[in-house]
């Protein structure tokens, strides 16, 4: 048994699974350590709630921006303003209908440099059934093994169909979801 | 009897405070338990507002007391209702300045900043906390309880005094009484 040699298509394989999973591990978003809030105003009081809830990948690298890509998908049902009753209310239907949408998505299609440590990442929101073009600007930087992606976006509510119109004079249309995005570099 | 009034400064801030009080309290019991609506929304913020208000406008009442006190006591009150008109004076002006402030810090805990008339805003005192918003909250309702308790002590005495000692000690705190004296006594 001991003498036996592995199979060479077997320990291939092997070794490019791990492989595989060693970079998914790389890229994968670290959800205990990352952030993701929405911020938006209410009769002029800004008022921010937390999405607790998401997953996603990055692949970047800041000497070779053009070849990164990211991948977030958020749980629109775990968004926490702090109170019980705002987070039911704003799973329902004229929000985020978490039943019907219980997931937003971010895919990027390409990044770009857009000064010192800043970058652009161009691609499509998914939120509510509705995808539209989004540009995220973000910076990047290495904290022990841990690479940090942060950032800020305006998003339009109205453009993705959240909140109904008899809010609209005390509700902004202008969310601002701010993020901080680690994942492990080894 | 006596002509003894009290200021046009101290009268229009007592009358101006009365009427926010109600205002602020009748609003405070009503709007807590209404469901999720942009209504509610903007009942919070008045109260707010009205809390600010009553702050601002107890501070000046209080200044002004220490530049014009009180005017004489009629003739005839026993010294222990001297002594319960100072102690329960002193604590609804208390109660004035501590309300707003409590209110306000229950704000800060819980996440929703205090924007005075949607213009000023305050600087939230506490982090985002569940533990101290559902404390400041108990601590407001009873301070605010304690508050209704001394404002119908304060009316009851005025009344007994109206209708009782018939000593006419309204006509301090509105003017155009002081002109019709009370029945003679039989």
């Amino acid at each position: 048994m001991l003498g036996r040699r592995v199979p060479a298509w077997l320990s291939g394989s092997v070794l490019m699974a791990l492989g595989l999973a060693a970079l998914a591990a790389i890229g994968s978003v670290d959800a205990g350590k990352s952030r993701i809030s929405a911020t938006f105003r209410q009769m002029n009081v800004p008022v921010e709630g937390e999405f607790r809830t998401f997953r996603g990948t990055v692949q970047f690298d800041p000497k070779n921006p053009a070849a990164g890509s990211a991948r977030i998908e958020i749980d629109t049902g775990s968004f926490d303003i702090g109170a019980e009753e705002y987070n039911d209310e704003v799973k329902r239907k004229e929000w985020f209908d978490t039943a019907a949408h219980p997931h937003a998505l971010f895919v990027s299609s390409s990044v770009a440099p857009a000064g010192p440590n800043r970058f652009t990442a161009t691609g499509e929101l998914t939120l509510k059934g509705k995808t539209r073009e989004l540009r995220v600007p973000f910076t990047v930087r290495d904290e022990g093994s841990s690479r940090i992606y942060e950032g800020e976006v305006p998003l339009s509510r109205k453009a993705h169909a959240i909140g109904s119109a008899d809010w609209d004079d005390v509700l902004e249309d202008r969310v601002v979801v701010k993020f901080r995005v680690v994942t492990a570099t080894k | 009897m006596t002509d003894a009034r009290y200021t046009r400064t101290a009268i229009s801030l007592h009358w101006l405070i009365a009427l926010l009080i109600f205002a602020g309290w009748g609003l405070g019991y009503y709007m807590n338990d209404l469901p999720a609506s942009p209504a509610k929304l903007k009942y919070f913020n008045w109260h707010k507002w009205i809390g600010v208000t009553v702050f601002i406008l107890a501070v000046l009442r209080s200044a002004w007391l220490v530049s014009h006190p009180w005017p004489p006591w009629p003739s005839g009150v026993p010294a222990w209702q001297m002594r319960a008109a100072r102690l329960s004076h002193f604590l609804l002006y208390l109660l004035m300045l501590v309300i707003p402030v409590s209110g306000w810090l229950m704000s800060s805990a819980r996440g929703f900043q205090t924007v005075y008339l949607g213009l000023v805003p305050l600087p939230d005192l506490l982090p985002k906390n569940k533990v101290f918003g559902d404390l400041l909250e108990e601590v407001h309702r009873v301070l605010a309880y304690g508050l209704a308790g001394l404002v119908a002590i304060h009316i009851a005495a005025v009344f007994k005094h109206q209708f009782v000692d018939r000593d006419n000690l309204l006509a301090r705190m509105i003017p155009f009484l002081s002109s019709r004296s009370p029945e003679p006594r039989p």
